[in-house]
């Protein structure tokens, strides 16, 4: 459970970029997380309601998109998603693959303010 | 709600940019003073203390060794490590449930880095949370007891899967914990093709050479 010290440092970046963007208070914060970032989106969610009490964040919304895992095959030399990120296969030639192009995702992409 | 008007900032920044920034900075620094640095992961009584031991007591030899030792709370593995002659400190992260590299760097304080050539962080005993956290380390070593059960590496892919090492860890167990080898290194392989993997024990000294050199070959 280290969604709490992730939601604080969320805090401290939306806070910072808020500030310098003249905002007074963020109502949604857009992130990206990856199916292989370690984050539980809903254990996220719980820290970010404790945290951002009382900050100007209390009350923001999180939008979650979330990332699948996507790899580089060799062999078909194309990118495809995995639908199990346990399976480090090419979905269309079930060759393995190590090639980890996208799926560790922890980003605050961006921020609406008030 | 305040009527004011929306807008859209964009920011873009990885959440744990600060750690990834410090730990950039530690690698800079373990670099310039010639100490390789090695990450230990795994769940609690995997045998990373053992491990750890038994290692700084064989590398101890030939080189000057050192250990962090990250734990919720009490410094036992600290002062069992210490016997080996090796410096060790503990990190008592009162409750956090993993290493941030700011730790990591308020306890290499007082430490010339330059006086060491292997320096060993045992991270807090967990598979999830440690694994978003850079040390900034040369190798993130994952181990596994025969005794956790094979598809531990399925469980925990986004631990297992960028492990530069994997050590199957009490394999003097492997009899009595009906231990599978090949659907062990089967559930590690479907979530890191390319893992290394090597099997051992703190106990017999199984594979301890094996991953003794693996460390060697890792020095600059």
């Amino acid at each position: 459970m280290h969604e709490l010290s992730i939601a604080m440092n969320l805090v401290q970046i939306a806070e910072e970029a808020a500030r310098k963007a003249g905002a007074s208070q963020v109502t949604v914060l857009y992130l990206r997380v990856g199916a292989l970032s370690a984050i539980v989106p809903e254990a996220l969610r719980f820290g970010f309601e404790i945290v951002t009490d009382g900050t100007m964040l209390a009350g923001a919304r999180l939008e979650i998109e979330e990332v699948p895992v996507r790899i580089f095959c060799e062999h078909c030399a194309a990118e495809a998603d995995l639908p199990n990120p346990q399976i480090f296969c090419c979905p269309t030639c079930q060759r393995p693959t190590g090639h980890m192009v996208q799926g560790r995702e922890l980003e605050l992409t961006s921020l609406e303010v008030t | 709600m305040s009527d004011l008007p929306k807008r859209l900032i964009d920011v873009r920044q990885h959440v744990l940019s600060k750690n990834d920034h410090l730990a950039h900075g530690l690698r800079q620094r373990f670099d310039q003073a010639g100490v390789r640095v090695f990450n230990l992961l795994s769940s609690p009584g995997a045998g990373k203390t053992r491990l750890l031991e038994e290692t700084l007591r064989r590398l101890g030899d030939r080189y000057r060794v050192a250990a962090l030792v990250g734990d919720l709370a009490t410094d036992n593995d600290a002062r069992r490590l210490a016997r080996s002659g090796a410096a060790v400190r503990q990190i008592e992260t009162g409750g956090l449930c993993h290493l941030e590299a700011d730790l990591v760097a308020r306890h290499l304080e007082g430490w010339n880095l330059a006086d060491f050539d292997f320096l060993f962080i045992e991270n807090v005993g967990n598979l999830v949370c440690p694994t978003s956290y850079d040390l900034g380390e040369h190798g993130r070593v994952v181990l596994m007891a025969v005794t956790e059960g094979e598809d531990k590496p399925l469980k925990y892919p986004g631990t297992f899967r960028w492990a530069d090492l994997v050590l199957i860890s009490k394999i003097d167990l492997a009899e009595a914990a009906e231990f599978d080898a090949a659907a062990a290194r089967a559930s590690i392989t479907s979530v890191h093709p390319n893992a290394t993997i090597i099997a051992t024990s703190a106990r017999t000294g199984a594979g301890l050479d094996e991953w003794l050199a693996w460390l060697e070959m890792r020095t600059p």
